[in-house]
């Protein structure tokens, strides 16, 4: 790498007045962003600020309708992804890019392989090289190992690793902790740090708080497609960061208030699911809420939460086992007898069972309850009920649409999932069964959801808690149960439970060593 | 990148956003539109193409197209042409509505074929066994009946089969398709068959008294009833589906049926109910058919309205509005395409390759959409399988 009078003083990567209209909005606004040698510069925004859109023209896939880049002081142009790797700008997607049965060595040369002639692929050259970037930053990794054997965290690194072997300076991970066990978290963390240090720049996207102050030296706060405010972490707090984000007050910690228990609502005794390869992976679960309680469930995806959530909805067929709610045996029931017998469900993938987004919002409220009057007389709709209804719940619980007519798909992640709160909040229910309520919301969205879960839990409902977001479980939940490969391995009591401690019961399920934690992924 | 500032007037961005309007609005028949006008594009080079064949000499006639489409259309226009578009159009409406009920529905029923044959012989079978010994105020209606009901049963059988063993309907109406053009051989040439006649034949469906009403037109050139059928379907299928909460499981079945699972609706049940409809569709069109134009059959008797129903409700984009629309068209083409043979020398199929290339276009056209959708949802949609928590230590 040669350096010119200009690179020697400039940041490494300047973008100054990126704006970038689509139809309807403008999603850059005159963003500046500067991102020197060896830092780690953090991005932060709600979903929708324009965080990705800027690192798609600054990857070439988006052209900005103004605005100029600069790299090392000189303007450049780029005209695509593969322009881009090759001025040393590369970048880590959320979904990895890899191809799980070739090896990592393999994975990292492709598209970049080192030639011993025309033909010929020097894999002895290529090994030789990633072994010593291996090496140089701390990877482990196996360079002969299949990449669809190996863990989230580590095909992430395969990514970066991957990045380097093109000899990335400037390296931008989009919200590379969303994937990642605690553990794993810390450990990239310590690979951007030693990436930083070795004098290349980071840009980290991200919408989470504390993830920002604990690993970036620098923090540009980007608000619908502007530049809100630039902080360093040291002097600055997830208060400000939020406000800033969101663009008003925000409470980051739920005002839980008391709770009230009373009498047990849902008894789970020796449930056992299997998954659609027919293994169990439930092999019998005990457990019971009661009335106004939240019961956590703790647990790295993948340790047979979906398969037990969709069995305590009549989603998916038990094969042994007796679930009882308020004290009446409902094992095995359809989806709408345990709906009419009071059960409410917030899926975790809100675009598989919770949504239609063809529909319009109104024919999302009912759902679960077109059939019944109001909503029909015999076999015919009625739709000025189901309208008049969905105005009234569009207005309750703050659903930000033009009308109740727009199709649910043009609505944010944020709103959708208002959308599947209110059709399931909103009634009389004993048992509400939420899995991961908040993921991917952004800050202001997830405040909402978690108050109305509290007042659903003051009004008496049971409430069944899952979610991977640790920090959502330890502030909510009454009590905690650590679920580990099927298994519920732990109990705690929600307010003076450890989260260390919890975190650890996740990757390892108690047992010494996380030896075993590679297979629960599988 | 470092030009000067687009700022727009506002005027213009006013007018721009007038036209995004205009083409949002207008973009469910854009499409369609399109699509015909393309195929009309590409026959027209066709036509050009082989004019000297068709003339018999080696020269290039440009104006053959215009003159091939003017003929189709004066076709169309005469009063001949009027009444054979009505009888054209009533299977193809009647079957279309089935084959877009399914489509919304998320199943693909190419079974129109057999549904229509099965249709054939059960108001065969009431004209022949009820027949002349009733009036056709009873026999008429009993052979419509008849027809839907075994349309629905042939259209039953793949329901069935994919609700209880998940067989795909694509593949089994296929298969179908041959077992019923089969049984249709097998009644016609036996139990259906005259009894005295030199070769197998079944009887004139006006011996029989079941014949269909004609509406308007004279003897040569009838109008039959079955268009009322067709133009009553319209109605009820939308209703059917935008009205009623068992077109709202249809509805949601086919947008997602995992969420349509989790709404308590009985998807299983569902493809067996709207596989029937669509084949009770097919159904009618067979009878309507044989009760009109047709008469009398003899074995060997086929159709295209099955895999043309799928054309029509796929330029309807499975809306009965745009399926009567769309079935009227193409029976306008067929129309006027005899015609056209006899006046421009082109020959009538030039209308069912117009037919296919405007499927191709329709059929690229869904699939790039499909195509955009997969990597919208790609981009957008947050991790699905994020996993694990953040642990207090990682971050401190």
């Amino acid at each position: 790498m040669t350096e010119d009078a200009a690179g020697a003083t400039a940041p490494a990567l300047e973008m100054r007045g990126i704006t970038k209209r689509y139809p309807g909005v403008v999603a850059n606004d005159h963003i500046d962003l500067d991102v020197c040698r060896g830092e780690i510069h953090a991005l932060l925004g709600e979903n929708g600020a324009g965080k990705t859109t800027l690192m798609n023209v600054l990857y070439g896939l988006a052209r900005p309708d103004e605005g100029r880049i600069l790299l090392d002081g000189r303007q450049i142009q780029i005209a695509g992804p593969s322009d881009a790797i090759a001025r040393g700008i590369s970048m880590v997607h959320q979904h990895f890019m890899l191809i799980p049965v070739l090896s990592v060595a393999e994975n990292v040369i492709l598209g970049a392989e080192t030639m011993s002639n025309a033909v010929f692929v020097d894999r002895h050259e290529a090994s030789k090289r990633i072994a010593s970037l291996a090496a140089r930053f701390g990877f482990d990794l196996d360079p002969d190992a299949k990449v669809g054997s190996l863990s989230v965290g580590q095909q992430q690194r395969v990514e970066i690793l991957k990045a380097l072997y093109r000899d990335a300076r400037i390296l931008v991970l989009d919200e590379p902790t969303a994937v990642l066990t605690p553990n794993e978290t810390e450990e990239i963390f310590a690979l951007l740090r030693r990436l930083a240090a070795d004098g290349r720049s980071i840009v980290f996207i991200s919408h989470k708080l504390y993830e920002v102050l604990a690993v970036a030296d620098r923090i540009t706060v980007i608000r619908r497609g502007r530049v809100i405010g630039e902080r360093k972490p040291g002097e600055t707090t997830e208060e400000e960061l939020a406000e800033l984000m969101v663009g008003r007050e925000v409470e980051l910690t739920v005002d839980r208030g008391e709770s009230h228990i009373g009498e047990p609502v849902l008894r789970v005794e020796g449930l056992r699911v299997a998954d659609d390869r027919h293994h169990e992976v439930v092999p019998g679960a005990t457990f019971e809420i009661r009335a106004g309680e939240i019961l956590g469930v703790a647990g790295v995806a993948g340790n047979g939460q979906d398969e037990l959530v969709q069995a305590l909805i009549g989603l998916r067929r038990c094969i042994g086992g007796k679930v009882t709610l308020m004290g009446r045996d409902v094992t095995g029931l359809s989806p709408r007898r345990l709906n009419e017998a009071g059960v409410g469900y917030v899926p975790g993938d809100r675009h598989r069972f919770g949504l239609i987004l063809a529909f319009p919002v109104y024919d999302n409220l009912i759902l679960t309850s077109y059939y019944r009057p109001p909503f029909a007389h015999g076999p015919i709709r009625n739709d000025s009920a189901i309208l008049e209804s969905a105005a009234a719940q569009i207005e309750r619980f703050d659903i930000r649409t033009p009308s109740a007519r727009v199709l649910t798909s043009t609505l944010s992640g944020g709103n959708q999932q208002k959308v599947v709160v209110a059709r399931e909040f909103d009634r009389e229910v004993k048992l509400l069964i939420l899995d991961q309520p908040t993921r991917g919301l952004d800050v202001g969205s997830i405040e909402f959801i978690h108050r109305q879960i509290i007042a659903k839990r003051d009004a008496g409902t049971a409430v069944l808690l899952v979610s991977a977001e640790l920090d959502e479980v330890m502030e909510m939940s009454d009590r905690i149960v650590v679920m580990y490969r099927g298994r519920m391995v732990a109990e705690r009591d929600g307010r003076t439970a450890d989260k260390s401690e919890v975190g650890l019961l996740m990757a390892t399920g108690g047992q010494e060593g996380a030896a075993t934690q590679k297979e629960a992924w599988a | 990148m470092s030009g000067p500032d687009t700022i727009q007037p506002p005027l213009a961005r006013a007018r721009k956003a007038i036209v995004r309007a205009i083409v949002a609005s207008a973009q469910p028949i854009a499409e369609p539109l399109v699509a015909i006008f393309l195929a009309l594009v590409v026959g027209a080079v066709g036509i050009t193409v082989f004019s000297g064949l068709l003339a018999g000499h080696s020269n290039f006639d440009i104006g053959l197209p215009a003159a091939a489409y003017l003929a189709l259309l004066g076709g169309v226009a005469s009063p001949n042409g009027i009444t054979s578009t009505l009888n054209y159009s009533t299977p193809l409406i009647l079957a279309g509505l089935g084959v877009g009920l399914g489509f919304k529905a998320g199943l693909f029923n190419i079974g129109g074929r057999g549904q229509f044959l099965f249709g054939t012989v059960g108001a065969m079978a009431v004209a022949t066994t009820v027949g002349a010994s009733q009036s056709s105020y009873i026999t008429v209606p009993l052979a419509l009946l008849a027809g839907a009901a075994f349309g629905a049963a042939a259209g039953f059988i793949p329901g069935f089969l994919k609700a209880t063993s998940g067989a795909h309907e694509v593949v089994t109406t296929i298969m179908l398709n041959y077992v019923f053009v089969f049984v249709t051989y097998w009644a016609i040439s036996g139990p259906l068959s005259l009894p005295n006649a030199h070769q197998p034949i079944t009887a004139d469906v006006t011996a029989r008294n079941a014949a269909l009403p004609i509406i308007f037109g004279d003897v040569q050139h009838p109008a039959y009833a079955g268009i009322l059928l067709a133009l009553a379907a319209v109605p009820i299928i939308w209703v059917l589906l935008y009205r009623t909460t068992l077109g709202f499981e249809i509805r949601s079945a086919g947008a997602n049926p995992d969420a349509a699972r989790y709404g308590g609706m009985k998807t299983n049940r569902l493809i067996v109910l709207t596989m029937s409809i669509a084949g009770l569709m097919s159904g009618l069109a067979g009878a309507t058919t044989l009760m009109g134009v047709v008469q009398q059959i003899a074995p060997g008797y086929d159709t295209t309205v099955g895999f043309d129903a799928i054309t029509v409700a796929l330029l309807g984009r499975s809306n009965p509005v745009g399926i009567l629309f769309s079935g009227l068209l193409l029976g306008a083409m067929r129309a006027g395409s005899q015609t056209m043979q006899v006046q421009a020398g082109v020959p009538a199929e030039l209308v069912d390759a117009l037919q296919a290339i405007i499927l191709v276009f329709l059929v690229v056209n869904a699939l790039r959409r499909w195509l955009d959708r997969r990597a919208a949802k790609r981009g957008s949609t947050p991790s699905v399988d994020a996993g694990a928590a953040q642990a207090a230590e990682g971050v401190a």
